[in-house]
């Protein structure tokens, strides 16, 4: 039976006495004073710009920010993706896919090492693929000896697992590879047909900003998007894919990862296709196939945690669950 | 009695103790006012029955700060009181909320009946945005909550959980550092195991320090006057790791620098959001909190 205190024997009932006591006075810092002398301090404090310069503010806000980045292409078809996390059989799978469809350029948008294993096996594949690719939070981790990938986790096992991930990765990377993956430009900009579209690993602002769909409102992309000056923004590291068309008629697109599924049951990966189809952007969202069970053989021999294993066989995700919004949360199994 | 006290603007401070606004991505809404059918003893801003320092939000003032948010490409919005839920035009204002962006609602639990839980279900299916929820409790069993947050709550904050549960909604407990033993591993572990009881196989934490401010300087005494940043506190890239550098809070009465300091009201910053958009002075103690403690009232 739970402890239940009878309420007249409140052991704190005269502090709460003392809260409740103050009707028609205001709390002002520590002290009671009366409610018209505190709403005639709050109107006096703040500003109240006039209209024109409330608008102007407004506009400052959502002007664009300078950037020197260049500009590559035009092109008509690319493919665009994410996450490698050292998931070599899945690179060799979107190698051949871009060839299929015809992609002009490849770009990968960072995160090449973490989770999988054999980090190193990544590399050839890369330079044989002509891949361009950006920093992800990895790589500038990596190429910056930082104690741990800077993922942005908070919850104590997503850390620890990541912290496993960073530790396999770091250790078996040489140093040519980290020297040159600090090389990598931070964002990149592409033109496909008309449109000019902007590159990052997390966001524009941060390497390391998650952005899902259930917390990456319409509205807050359309003022990144005057910030950034683009025509649509490509981002990934979530590891949840996603795309928006926008009122504006601009687009935002997360586009996954190919290092492992995408939290939905499948074993594929996903990437992203993008082409000009007279004047319209069509950004497509598409599954890759790769040999899941070579992989998971040999993350079993190098002996990396069994959840991650898991995570390859089943396409459920074990880990880096706790930074999910909620909508993304109640879709998991885990 | 404050007789003599004016909202003088502080003392000119040390360049590098302003806070600039990084971006807006946060909005806070102190939609319960400061008030709350409970009266804890360490609530910084003294909530209670009584209390009408700022009174509740209507669905009209929520829907203007909603479109100026919009335009500023605000990220998320987050609900606070008093207790939120006391409104009546709560879940009106969240399914207005939800048509723009995620929205999380701070609370004290007491009003999730089974019928209120199943509409929030329905709410959060329908939007295209993620709803969250955040309970407060501050022990492991009546004996230690209930002093804090007053007779009989904790059996009523288990039952509101229970039913939140229930409808299949999974709300974040917020604990305060009143709880002894609340952010150790240990302690983490006997709330996450409380939640599972509950029917919560995925138990959510989160564990806030107290401000010494309102009724929990009554409690435990006030700041000491070391207790206040500095020039030489401020990091090398600046203070983006204060939830300030990216948020705005809005009551009835304007708009506020963050969700602490509404009681102050130096802390006030405009009336519109983009009165708001300049930096803030570091000078309240509860912002030495903020810095040391690294917290974010937000999930």
């Amino acid at each position: 039976m739970a402890y239940r205190p009878p309420r007249d024997q409140d052991p704190e009932a005269e502090a709460r006495a003392r809260l409740v006591a103050h009707r028609g006075l205001a709390t002002w810092g520590n002290e009671l004073l009366p409610l018209d002398r505190f709403r005639a301090a709050a109107r006096a404090a703040g500003r109240a710009l006039p209209p024109e310069e409330r608008q102007a503010a407004a506009a400052g806000y959502r002007a664009a920010l300078a950037d020197p980045t260049p500009v590559e292409g035009p092109y008509g078809r690319i493919v665009v993706f994410g996450g490698i996390y050292n998931n070599h059989l899945a690179l060799a799978a979107l190698l051949e896919a871009a060839a299929r469809h015809g992609a002009e350029a490849i770009y990968c948008l960072g995160d090449l090492g973490g989770f999988g294993p054999s980090p190193e096996k990544v590399r050839p594949f890369l330079a044989q693929g002509g891949v361009r690719a950006i920093q992800g939070n990895y790589e500038e981790s990596l190429a910056a000896g930082r104690e741990d990938c800077n993922c942005g986790y908070t919850d104590p096992r997503d850390n620890h697992f990541a912290g496993l991930s960073y530790r396999y990765t770091a250790e078996r990377c040489g140093p040519e590879f980290k020297a040159w993956m600090g090389t990598l430009p931070r964002r990149r900009r592409v033109r496909v047909g008309e449109r000019e579209l902007l590159l990052v690993h997390g966001s524009p602002r941060r390497i390391n900003e998650f952005l899902f769909a259930s917390t990456t409102p319409v509205p807050f992309l359309e003022v990144l998007l005057d910030q950034s000056a683009c025509d649509g923004l490509l981002c990934t590291h979530t590891g949840l894919p996603w795309r928006r068309r926008l009122p504006s008629g601009r687009d935002a697109a997360n586009v996954g990862v190919i290092g492992r599924p995408a939290n939905d049951g499948r074993t594929e990966v996903r990437y992203a296709l993008l082409e000009d189809r007279d004047g319209e952007l069509a950004i497509d969202i598409l599954p890759l196939a790769y040999d899941h069970p070579a992989l998971a053989a040999e993350m079993r021999r190098e002996s990396l945690p069994e959840e991650f294993v898991e995570t390859i066989l089943t396409g459920w995700w074990t880990t880096c669950l706790e930074i999910l919004p909620a909508r993304e949360r109640t879709a998991s199994r885990f | 009695m404050l007789e003599n006290r004016t909202a003088t603007p502080p003392p000119a401070l040390d360049a590098t103790l302003r806070v600039a606004l990084g971006s807006l991505d946060t909005l806070w809404f102190q939609v319960g006012g400061t008030i709350c059918n409970l009266a804890c003893t360490h609530c910084f801003i003294s909530c209670s029955p009584t209390n009408h320092t700022h009174e509740m939000m209507g669905l009209a003032e929520v829907s203007r700060y909603l479109e100026e948010a919009a335009a500023l490409g605000v990220r998320e919005y987050y609900f606070t009181g008093g207790e939120p839920f006391l409104n009546p035009e709560m879940e009106a204002i969240l399914a207005a909320t939800l048509a723009v962006g995620p929205a999380s609602v701070l609370t004290n639990g007491l009003l999730f009946d089974p019928a209120r839980c199943r509409r929030l279900q329905a709410l959060a299916d329908a939007a295209d945005y993620s709803l969250d929820l955040r309970v407060s409790l501050d022990g492991y069993d009546a004996a230690t909550n209930d002093p804090i947050r007053g007779a009989g709550t904790f059996d009523r904050v288990l039952e509101g959980i229970r039913n939140l549960a229930a409808a299949g909604l999974n709300p974040v407990l917020t604990v305060t550092e009143v709880c002894a033993g609340a952010t150790a591993a240990a302690g983490k572990e006997r709330f996450f195991e409380l939640l599972r009881g509950l029917g919560l196989a995925r138990p959510r934490l989160k564990v806030l320090p107290v401000f010494k401010i309102g009724a929990e300087a009554e409690r435990t005494g006030a700041y000491e006057s070391w207790q206040r940043l500095r020039a030489g506190d401020a990091p090398e890239n600046g203070w983006d790791h204060l939830q300030c550098s990216g948020c705005r809070m809005a009551t009835d009465q304007g708009v506020w620098v963050c969700p602490i300091l509404v009681n102050e009201p130096a802390a006030k910053m405009g009336e519109t959001l983009a009165d708001t958009l300049g930096s803030f002075p570091l000078d309240h103690p509860a912002c030495w909190t903020c810095h040391v403690y690294g917290v974010s009232c937000r999930t």
